[in-house]
């Protein structure tokens, strides 16, 4: 940083001489804002400051609200009251008179107004609508600076629900004369399109006019837009990376006008935006990519100059180059970049390399290798930005082997760190590393209890959740289950009996749980031993209440024998009187259930937390109750924003049709507060601290129970949903009072000591980290290989046999193999970098083939069901045996044959293009997706490349906006030799997006016993899950009043002969399977649904030529989506 | 995106305040006092960029003044820097060799040319030229119909090739 920093300051020499006030003051010494400013200057203390500020406060106020007070001395009041705020005192009073300068000033001062108003408000402020008049009459101001202002003003804040107001006048300014209009009209427009997409959807074909601007100041301005739409969909885009490689070559060839060179690099902002574009367009798409190639190689080349800014787009190229579809040769030479960053003496260049390193370590684990001396320098580098980047690196790189070291290292890191957010996210880390790849229990339990003492209070509560869920879940193996928890109960009780008053509320949350549901596992350990274990956190004064909850709960599960009952006895006289109503009834509980034996035994039975359980959230247990209060006229249950609509009914006369005269946004505020987190809360009503978890043991087991409660009311036949996030709910209701604690008890997690030698030390560090990395270089180009050795790996809920214990590689061996490794890694660096085909070692070889019984069922963990269906169709009609060594890609010409792998039942029915998603030497996946009338099929084929059946073929697929289950009957074991496997899943939309994506992995074994894995994504647009909607005038109108997300906009229709309307509503009836309810004049109702039953309706009315259009849900962000695909179906006619 | 701007001297009094994103009094003052806590107390010759929650920080000095950039993660922390740098040239370029004191005299003016400068987070205008065109003009409060035109004669199609 020094030589950038002399740089400057040799360029500004200015900026060093504080002393020289010559010229600085000359404008405004003499003026009151010059006087107050260097009255400030001259107080000592902050009191003093205050008094001023309020005096001077005081008299701006009586001035702007003096009405002989002219424009131009308001001017002179505004930057005052600027001052005070930017200085931290409120001039609330002064926002209204800033508006007012925007509105009623001349020039000078209306740029002032402007820019209080900017300063002042935000967004979401409600006197923001009054600026909405005066924007409108400068954007049609003759004078140039006016617009200015007010396309400057429109791009920093301007509220969502007037940008039709004023968008055909900003629209207007894109074709206006004066490139800086043009360019402030185009960020106008990105600005709305972040705030309200719909809004801009018919200008798209404008933004490509502003992207051939001859201006490229406005063409610069376009590529915002552009940039965020094409990271949202590709897909729609690929036409243009032609042009956005064209117009990098020019830039890089320097065609631009001097001007825009920043130190002599051509337009280095407009360089790297585009970079991050072609990234996008090129990422898992060969051909895009392959016109890239050029371009990015001639830009790694040129940026010579030893500046800033040329490493700034070095990174940003190196970032492109590792995204898009791989080619050797620029990886090669990314590489040797990344490289020069990483071993750069300047510390901002350092940290940039392990940041570039970190991005692209997944796909190239052996650059992490080349490194490694730095990387372990960093580690101990005296910046801790740097130390924390560095620690990212390398989690990036943990495996089974190197985990230990790893972990430690990040432990290490936050036994110092002071940083609540740092904590949490590295806490988070630690945890998730420690689940995948800890080497033995004793090592896992005690990580964990560093992590909770470490995390404190302030970790995710997911962490200790998961935990306990994986505790009481258990793994494949019992007796390892069984060795698991007994360490756990041991290294608790070991903890209770130091200071337990230093750990975490979280902590001593679960080591209670662990305590209540597993001691009794250790035969010696004597009941009434733990209970006075307990008892004494009981008396501690930092515990808070709902810990003493937790510790009520299980000394409830625990209490047994004489001894224990007494113990027992004696809490339950401190708490019954407790105020804490929750207290109170654990002491009650807890009282009964320790005289009554046989009642416990049922109520809280041993090992319940094996058994899956399913929360009955919908509360259908009171469908009895329900149905005698309504029997006795009782008056049926409204959700929340249905009352108030009926009440806004009742109060204001309707004017629109099956219209609410309350507004769209109160209406979503309304639903926010819905009754979910209410209806929940009061399933949780009993409060077990123990529920959160498992709740087997109190809750009433509704298994199969229909739901007929939900979100919106009353649920007519929706899918029961599992509300696995329950946990969440307990969250807020946590007292973070007590920190004590934080720094914890020291961790007896093992280290490696090292020898004193510093040298040494970092050698053996080394090896210890970097361990099995070089392994698995050849597999990972494509993704992110998946580890091939996980202990704990969730048992599926379904009957599963378990695997014999041999999946257990005993500690010894690890760090018998581990320095074999490394050797090997090193000689395989030295050998031949580029090698792509590391064959397995020797070492290695024995020790995953023991793994491979354990692959089964290792997807298995959110569904029950994921069956995979083995497709009869490809055993016989299998004959195109490809005689060449199969070519893993670019063979295109076998994919066509995937539509006669299509099960048979779809025969008939419309499906998409089947299209390749991905692949590698031996497997290739493809998909396609299968209209059905009631559903939504996505099939799967994958086919085997290689000579070798490829057993063990786990599929799993994930998305965040669908629910995916699986059809059919038998999961997909195996693919054989150049064959195809097909698996069904049906879709239903989860949460309605414009486009959704599904992303999957197919993750298997090699007969020569490397796991690998392939990773894709589908995406597939909503209409896809549109089917119309059958209803009668009359039902629609009901429904129309129960929906509470609605969206309103205008569309272009479509005239083709004397009915618009009619016309129009054929159209989107044709294109998105829409049903036309009824048409009346030119009013028409349509309704539709998205799968699974989330209806839609649509109301359209035809005025002055243009369409207004209604649509209305109970799904949130389904209107929205919905118009978006309405406006498309239009403009594409 | 950037999110923020900040202005601080080596007191950490504010000298200038730009927030891209809405944003409540109340995160205001708890980021102007993290940021000044956090970066006043680094070292010099030590790394430029911060993590703050999920931000990226680039800070700089310049003499007396430190300018504070807020960044999103996925964001290029070397080109933000130079954004910095840019914007100092401006204000050099404007002020004629700018000074921590034309910056608390005229705040208004450095808030005008950022507003040419960046806009809702994005650079808007990377020419120096034309930012300081656009102030001048301002400045003179003249119509300008016809001042402040770029020439591009030359360069008139130089994107003609394109799309």
């Amino acid at each position: 940083m020094s030589d950038v920093v002399e740089k400057t300051l040799t360029a500004l020499p200015s900026l060093l001489s504080l002393d020289s006030h010559s010229g600085s003051t000359k404008l405004s010494s003499s003026s009151k804002l010059g006087n107050l400013i260097r009255g400030i200057t001259e107080l000592t203390s902050k009191h003093e400051e205050e008094k001023l500020i309020q005096r001077e406060l005081a008299s701006i106020k009586e001035q702007v609200s003096s009405p002989n007070t002219s424009m131009r001395q308001m001017k002179e009041l505004m930057v005052r009251a600027i001052y005070c705020e930017m200085l931290g005192y409120e001039a609330s009073f002064s926002y209204i008179h800033a508006i007012k300068l925007a509105q009623q000033g001349t020039a000078l001062e209306k740029r002032v107004g402007y820019l209080a108003v900017s300063l002042f408000l935000n967004e979401s402020h409600e006197l923001l609508l009054l600026l909405v008049n005066t924007v409108l009459k400068d954007l049609q101001s003759t004078n140039l600076i006016e617009v200015c202002m007010a396309l400057t003003v429109v791009s920093q804040m301007f509220p969502k629900d007037m940008i039709p107001a004023i968008l055909p006048l900003v629209e207007e300014k894109l074709t206006h004369p004066k490139e800086i209009i043009r360019r402030k009209a185009v960020l106008a427009l990105y600005k709305f399109y972040l705030i309200a997409p719909n809004q801009v959807q018919h200008i798209h074909n404008k933004f490509r006019k502003a992207l051939c601007d001859k201006d490229p100041g406005v063409m610069t301005a376009s590529l915002h837009i552009y940039l965020q739409m094409i990271q949202e969909n590709p897909e729609g885009y690929k036409d243009l990376t032609a042009s956005f490689v064209t117009i990098l070559k020019q830039v890089v060839a320097g065609k631009l006008p001097m001007d825009f060179n920043y130190h002599s690099v051509p337009a280095p902002w407009l360089q790297i935006q585009l970079l991050r574009i072609l990234a996008f367009l090129g990422k898992n798409d060969q051909s895009s990519s392959e016109i890239m190639y050029d371009i990015l190689e001639e830009s790694l080349r040129r940026a010579e100059i030893n500046h800033n800014i040329t490493y700034a787009i070095l990174y940003e190229c190196v970032k492109c180059i590792y995204t898009i579809h791989p080619k050797s040769e620029l990886l090669e030479k990314a590489a040797k970049c990344i490289g020069n960053f990483v071993l750069s003496t300047k510390i901002n260049l350092k940290y940039l390399g392990l940041k570039a390193l970190t991005y692209v370590v997944q796909q190239d684990p052996k650059l992490a290798l080349q490194h490694q001396v730095t990387i372990i320098e960093c580690l101990d580098h005296p910046d801790l930005i740097i130390k924390r980047e560095t620690l990212e690196l390398l989690f990036r790189i943990t495996n089974a082997q190197n985990v230990a070291v790893i972990v430690e290292k990040m432990l290490e890191f936050l036994r110092g760190n002071k940083d609540d957010y740092t904590t949490i996210d590295l806490v988070g880390k630690v945890a998730e590393l420690a689940e995948k790849y800890a080497p033995n229990n004793e090592w896992f339990i005690e990580t964990m209890s560093t992590v909770f003492s470490v995390g404190g209070d302030t970790m995710q509560p997911d962490i200790p959740n998961s935990f306990l869920k994986l505790l009481s879940e258990g793994f494949d193996s019992v007796e390892e289950d069984r060795k698991l928890k007994l360490f756990a109960v041991d290294s608790y009780v070991s903890l209770l009996q130091g200071e337990p008053g230093k750990l975490p509320q979280r902590f001593l949350q679960v080591i209670s749980w662990v305590l209540g549901e597993y001691s009794y596992l250790r035969g010696e350990l004597d009941a009434a031993t733990v209970l006075r274990l307990l008892a004494k956190l009981l008396d501690t004064k930092s515990t808070s209440s709902e810990t003493k909850s937790w510790v009520l709960m299980a000394m409830t599960k625990v209490c047994e024998g004489g001894v224990g009952v007494s113990v027992a006895q004696e809490v339950c006289e401190t708490y019954s009187s407790s105020l804490d109503t929750a207290l109170r009834q654990r002491a009650q509980e807890l009282q009964h259930l320790s005289q009554d034996r046989d009642l416990r035994a049922k109520v809280l039975p041993r090992e319940a937390g094996s058994e899956p359980l399913e929360v009955d959230s919908s509360l259908s247990f009171l469908d009895g109750f329900v149905s005698e209060a309504l029997a006795a006229g009782a008056a049926p249950y409204k959700p929340h924003h249905q009352r108030q609509e009926e009440l806004a009914q009742a109060k204001a006369l309707s004017m629109e049709p099956y219209g609410l005269p309350i507004s769209m946004s109160s209406c979503s505020i309304a639903d926010r507060q819905s009754p979910t987190l209410l209806s929940v809360s009061s399933g949780l009503s009993g409060d077990s601290p123990s529920l959160s978890q498992k709740g087997g043991s109190t809750t009433p087991k509704l298994d199969g129970v229909k739901r007929v409660w939900g979100r919106q009311g009353y649920l007519v036949q929706t899918e029961p949903v599992e509300e696995s996030d329950l946990v969440e709910v307990t969250g807020p209701l946590q007292s973070p009072n007590q920190q004590a604690g934080a720094d914890g008890p020291p961790s007896q997690t093992p280290t490696l000591k090292p020898t004193p030698q510093p040298e040494q030390e970092k050698q053996q560090l080394a090896s210890s980290l970097f361990v099995g990395l070089g392994s698995q270089s050849s597999l990972c180009l494509m993704g992110k290989p998946e580890a091939t050795t996980q202990r704990f790996r969730r048992k599926a809920k379904g009957p599963v046999l378990s695997s014999s214990t041999g999946e257990q590689i005993s500690n010894s061996s690890v760090s018998a193999s581990s320095m074999a490794n490394n050797l090997l890694c090193n000689d395989l660096l030295d050998s031949n970098i580029t090698s792509e085909t590391a064959a397995p070692s020797l070492e290695q070889t024995p020790q995953l083939s023991r793994d491979l019984p354990a692959a089964n069922g290792a997807c298995a963990v959110e569904s029950t069901d994921r069956d995979v269906k083995e497709n009869s169709a490809s055993l016989i009609g299998d004959n195109r045996l490809v005689a060449a060594d199969p070519a893993p890609r670019g063979d295109r010409g076998k994919l066509k044959d995937f539509s006669a792998h299509l099960p048979a039942e779809f025969s008939g029915l419309c499906h998409s293009d089947i299209s390749p998603l991905a692949s590698n030497q031996s497997l290739d996946v493809s998909a396609c997706h299968v209209q059905k009338e009631d559903s939504l099929v996505l099939v799967v084929f994958m086919y085997n490349s290689s000579d070798d059946a490829i057993p063990h073929i786990l599929l799993e697929l994930r998305s965040d906006e669908l629910e995916v289950s699986c059809e059919g009957d038998s999961p997909v074991e195996e693919a054989r030799s150049r064959s195809v496997a097909v698996c069904q899943y049906s879709l239903t939309v989860k949460k309605p997006s414009v486009h959704v994506e599904v992303a999957g992995t197919v993750s298997y074994q090699l007969p020569v016993g490397t796991s690998q894995s392939v990773q894709f994504s589908y995406k597939l647009p909503l209409t896809s899950f549109i089917r119309p909607l059958t209803v009668s005038t009359e039902e629609y109108g009901t429904m129309w009043l129960d929906f509470s997300h609605d969206t309103k906009q205008k569309l272009t229709p479509i005239c083709l002969g004397q009915e618009p309307l009619m016309d129009t509503l054929n159209v989107l009836k044709k294109k998105l399977k829409l049903h036309v309810v009824e048409i009346i004049g030119m009013e028409g109702i349509v309704a539709c649904r998205v799968l699974r039953d989330q209806p839609c309706l649509m109301h359209c009315r035809l005025h002055a030529g243009a369409l207004s259009v209604w649509l209305r849900s109970p799904v949130p962000d389904l209107p929205d989506c919905l118009m978006y695909h309405c406006q498309r179906a239009l403009q594409e006619h | 995106m950037m999110r923020f701007l900040l202005l601080f001297s080596r007191q950490g009094k504010l000298r200038l305040q730009k927030w891209f994103t809405p944003m409540s009094e109340r995160e205001k003052k708890k980021i102007i006092r993290d940021m000044t806590t956090m970066v006043l107390a680094r070292q010099p010759r030590s790394c430029n960029f911060l993590h703050w929650k999920d931000l990226k920080v680039i800070y700089k000095r310049y003499a007396s003044l430190y300018f504070c950039l807020a960044i999103e993660n996925q964001e290029n922390e070397l080109i933000a820097l130079e954004v910095i740098h840019r914007y100092v040239e401006l204000l050099d370029k404007y002020f004629g060799n700018v000074c921590e004191l034309d910056i608390i005299f005229n705040f208004e003016k450095a808030y005008f040319i950022l507003d040419e400068f960046l806009i809702g987070g994005e650079i808007q205008e990377t020419s120096k030229q034309m930012v300081n065109r656009s102030i001048e003009a301002s400045d003179m409060l003249q119509e300008v119909r016809c001042a402040g035109t770029h020439s591009h004669t030359q360069h008139e199609t130089w994107l003609a090739s394109v799309v």
